[in-house]
């Protein structure tokens, strides 16, 4: 067994922390959230330079490093709060080319992925936000060499950022086990697709998509027609597992931040982080935040190994959720009303927890699908 | 024991419930707003003002104060009744600081020319008021107050900062604790409590921006501001033992447990209207309703003490503590309900009942905090209530 990081994640966490130290002060945090498309070009322009968008893609698409790699990254990520397309286009649209695309559509996106050139996204839920391949209502009729969709889809991240979008569509009866489905890479400039920012707090770009008559060729058709469930479940369980990634980086940024402040913060003659009550709840942060990082690291090396990771990816999720929930919560109590208001920078984390948690499945899902494995 | 409201007061409830049916604006109904969620509340003081005056008319935001200052001697049970109304009809009205802080401070330690000059302003419902405790360097250790107020022959001059004072952009006055002797052993010694008309020169309110997106709270800046010194309550150098008695009060006043109460129906409807009722999910709208239903009783029996003559203390702060971190749970509860919909805020296609799921979580995060935090309380039920030593 070994919980640390080898040379090369370090050095990734590293060059990760430095850029974004450099390159994404809290003036820009709070720019993307207001910004409309979320995605300063200067700033992805950087990021494509240091390779950051061909994370966990292999070297002949342009790619570098593993899924480790991306996990250390976002954590960096996560500890500055950072917001833009990354994470749909690479954690979720890249890993979704990865793992249902054939030669021709490998070598058509991904080199334009990792060069920071194209930005995809994965269109999947609907009206009900469910994570089953039931729920899906959006449909799509192949006619001759093309396949027409029709239907809505909610809460599509980026969506306005995205060249290219990822559509999970029925194609068939549902039979329960998630045939039926098929993923389909529409260009975003498709005529039929209208799109309507939801807005949200934490500053997340999520979209509605309306797909009218859209077209999109057979040849852009991801695995197999009626079989692309599979390649969801397989890139939830990576999404999801790079999500809770993020979210340590949150967690463990807001408990520093919250131990510098019980350092500084003088009541009663002493600083505050001397009350036992205070540094329980410190205590308590600490066994959240190391709990999630171990929690992810486990079901990322599982992935990336290759092993089975159901159990472990939903474990995770379900239970850094939650634990992330917690951590904001002391960090604000110990904060105290300072923390209440939107000059402090805590509530910027708060909600960015809450986006990332609630994406991809938060831990209601998680858990029903754990106990679904466990059945 | 007798756990019924008695038909007065039934009566009493009624007759609230209509006049609420008839005064509160439609949209205030249908947005379901609350205190504790001031999104949409454009108009929220309008409509305070005008609730609170209606209220006033009927003679209701002092029914249970002693007659010969305008009060009908009732029990505290009425106001509240009154307030359980107002949070079922989701109407303002009831300035918590003015009826619930300032009012009960003049009665319990103001002198006679005071209880005749402020009293009928708040029991009219006319006259708004804040509080200035806080200050940025001190919150929970409010002995350490350094906002200074100098005397001089006819009045005190104070100089300094206060912060999150709520409603301070509202208010036609202000209670005022300020340190009047520097020099004073232990420090509480030192603090005095004005009553300070929030239109004297040298007065200014700038706006802080709470993690919601509302301004409720504000900072206060004092720059040679004159009070007379008919103005202090409770004598030169005796503010700390005003506040002390009146937070006492300040724990009991909100009716927290109703709006949460309110609030779970709300959820349950989204619920129902969305199909979302699974066993996990009517077993936790259960138990929050279990929960609201004990903290209710134990708002009722501080107002069952009240009614007594006793003095209510670490009862007042197990009945806040509980009824806050409640309402916390509750709006936690409602992210989980409402999933990926939870995030989306007023204005946004597809959100739900107004915006209010999120607004009313990030808004609990101050519940915990303010009128003084879960851990001071937690202290003060501890060390009073239990017995318990202190660490000296
Ligand atoms: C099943 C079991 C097996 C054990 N086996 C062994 C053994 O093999 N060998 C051995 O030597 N001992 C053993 N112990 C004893 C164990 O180490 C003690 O119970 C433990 O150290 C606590 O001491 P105490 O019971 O005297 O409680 P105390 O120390 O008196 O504490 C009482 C309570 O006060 C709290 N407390 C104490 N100090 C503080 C503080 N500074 N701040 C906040 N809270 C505080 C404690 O957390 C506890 O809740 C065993 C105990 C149990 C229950
Ligand atoms: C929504 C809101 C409205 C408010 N309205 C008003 C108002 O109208 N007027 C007004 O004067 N003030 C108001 N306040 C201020 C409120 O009273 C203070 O926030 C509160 O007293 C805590 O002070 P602080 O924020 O300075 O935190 P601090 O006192 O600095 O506390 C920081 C943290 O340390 C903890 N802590 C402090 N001392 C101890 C101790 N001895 N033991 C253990 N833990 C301790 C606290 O519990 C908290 O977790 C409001 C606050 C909020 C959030």
């Amino acid at each position: 067994m070994d919980f640390g990081l080898n040379e090369q994640q370090e050095m990734m966490q590293t060059l990760a922390r430095d850029f974004l130290a450099g390159e994404y002060p809290n003036k820009v945090l709070k720019a993307m959230v207001k910004d409309e498309k979320g995605c300063a070009p200067e700033l992805w322009e950087k990021m494509a330079e240091m390779n950051l968008m061909g994370l966990s893609l292999p070297e002949e698409y342009g790619g570098v490093g593993d899924f480790l790699d991306l996990i250390v990254v976002l954590e960096e990520m996560g500890r500055v709060c950072f917001l833009g397309p990354y994470f749909s286009t690479v954690a979720v649209g890249a890993a979704a080319i990865m793992a249902g695309g054939n030669k021709e559509q490998r070598e058509k996106y991904l080199p334009d992925i990792a060069s920071g050139k194209a930005n995809v996204t994965l269109a999947l839920t609907e009206r009900k936000v469910e994570y089953e391949a039931d729920a899906l209502q959006t449909m799509t009729i192949s006619r001759g060499g093309y396949f027409v969709i029709n239907g809505t889809k909610l809460f599509v991240p980026d969506a306005q950022a995205a060249d290219f979008i990822i559509c999970a569509a029925r194609t068939g009866e549902s039979n329960g086990g998630g045939d039926g489905t098929t993923l389909i890479i529409v260009d975003r400039n498709e005529p039929g697709i209208t799109m309507r920012p939801l807005k949200t707090v934490s500053g997340e770009k999520l979209y509605e998509v309306i797909f009218e008559n859209v077209k999109s060729s057979a040849r852009n058709v991801l695995g197999e027609v009626n079989h692309g469930w599979r390649i969801v479940e397989k890139v939830l369980q990576r999404a999801n597992v790079a999500r809770c990634a993020e979210m340590v980086g949150l967690a463990q940024q807001s408990l520093n931040m919250t131990l510098d402040y019980a350092k500084e913060r003088i009541a009663f003659g002493h600083p505050i982080g001397a009350f036992q009550a205070i540094q329980h709840r410190c205590a308590d942060m600490l066994i959240d935040v190391e709990g999630s990082r171990f929690a992810t690291y486990q079901a990322a090396w599982r992935l990336n190994e290759g092993l089975d990771a159901a159990k472990e990816a939903a474990a995770a999720k379900a239970w850094v959720s939650r634990a992330c929930r917690r951590v904001m919560t002391s960090a604000h109590q110990v904060h105290g009303a300072i923390g209440f208001t939107e000059d402090h920078l805590l509530h910027y984390y708060t909600k960015r927890a809450l986006a990332c948690e609630f994406s991809y499945g938060g831990n209601d899902v998680q858990l029903a699908k754990l106990a679904a494995l466990y059945k | 024991m007798d756990f019924r409201f008695s038909p007065e007061e039934e009566a009493f409830r009624q007759e609230v419930a209509a006049l609420l049916e008839r005064e509160v604006p439609a949209e205030y109904r249908r947005k379901r707003m609350t205190f504790f969620d001031m999104s949409a509340q454009h108009d929220w003081i309008q409509v305070h003002r005008y609730i609170a005056e209606r209220l006033g008319e009927k003679g209701w935001l002092s029914l249970h104060w002693p007659e010969e200052y305008g009060g009908r001697g009732l029990s505290p049970f009425y106001r509240l009744i009154l307030r359980e109304e107002l949070a079922r009809y989701h109407s303002p009205g009831y300035d918590s600081i003015g009826c619930g802080i300032v009012a009960p401070a003049i009665l319990l330690k103001g002198s006679e020319e005071q209880k005749n000059q402020y009293l009928p302003g708040i029991a009219a419902g006319k006259v708004m008021w804040c509080e200035t405790l806080s200050e940025p360097n001190h919150g929970s250790d409010l002995a350490a107050a350094e906002v200074f107020a100098k005397e001089e022959t006819d009045c005190f001059v104070v100089n300094g900062q206060k912060i999150w004072t709520t409603n301070g952009h509202f208010a036609d006055w202000n209670a005022l604790i300020a340190r009047t002797d520097r020099a004073a052993n232990p420090n509480y010694r030192g603090l005095t409590f004005f009553l300070l008309d929030m239109k004297t020169p040298g007065i200014t309110v700038n706006p802080i921006v709470n993690m919601a997106g509302h301004h409720e709270f504000n900072e206060v800046f004092f720059e040679d501001v004159r009070i007379p010194k008919e103005n202090i309550v409770g004598g030169l150098n005796k503010g700390f033992y005003v506040v002390m008695s009146l937070l006492d009060y300040e724990r009991t006043t909100d009716t927290v447990y109703a709006i949460a109460g309110t609030y779970i129906n709300d959820l349950a409807e989204y619920a129902r209207q969305n199909n979302l009722f699974t066993p996990v999910l009517e077993n936790k709208l259960a138990q929050l309703r279990a929960d609201c239903e004990v903290s209710r009783l134990l708002h009722y029996r501080v107002a069952w003490m009240q009614s007594k003559g006793m003095v209510p203390n670490y009862e007042s702060a197990m009945s806040k503590l509980y009824s806050f971190e409640l309402h916390q749970r509750v709006s936690e509860f409602g992210m989980d309900l409402a999933g990926q919909y939870s995030q989306l805020v007023e204005g946004s296609p597809r959100v739900p009942m107004f915006g209010r799921i999120p607004s009313c979580y990030l808004r609990s995060f101050g519940y915990s905090l303010e009128q003084g935090t879960s851990e001071i309380d937690r202290d003060v039920i501890a060390q009073r209530g239990l017995g318990l030593p202190r660490l000296r």
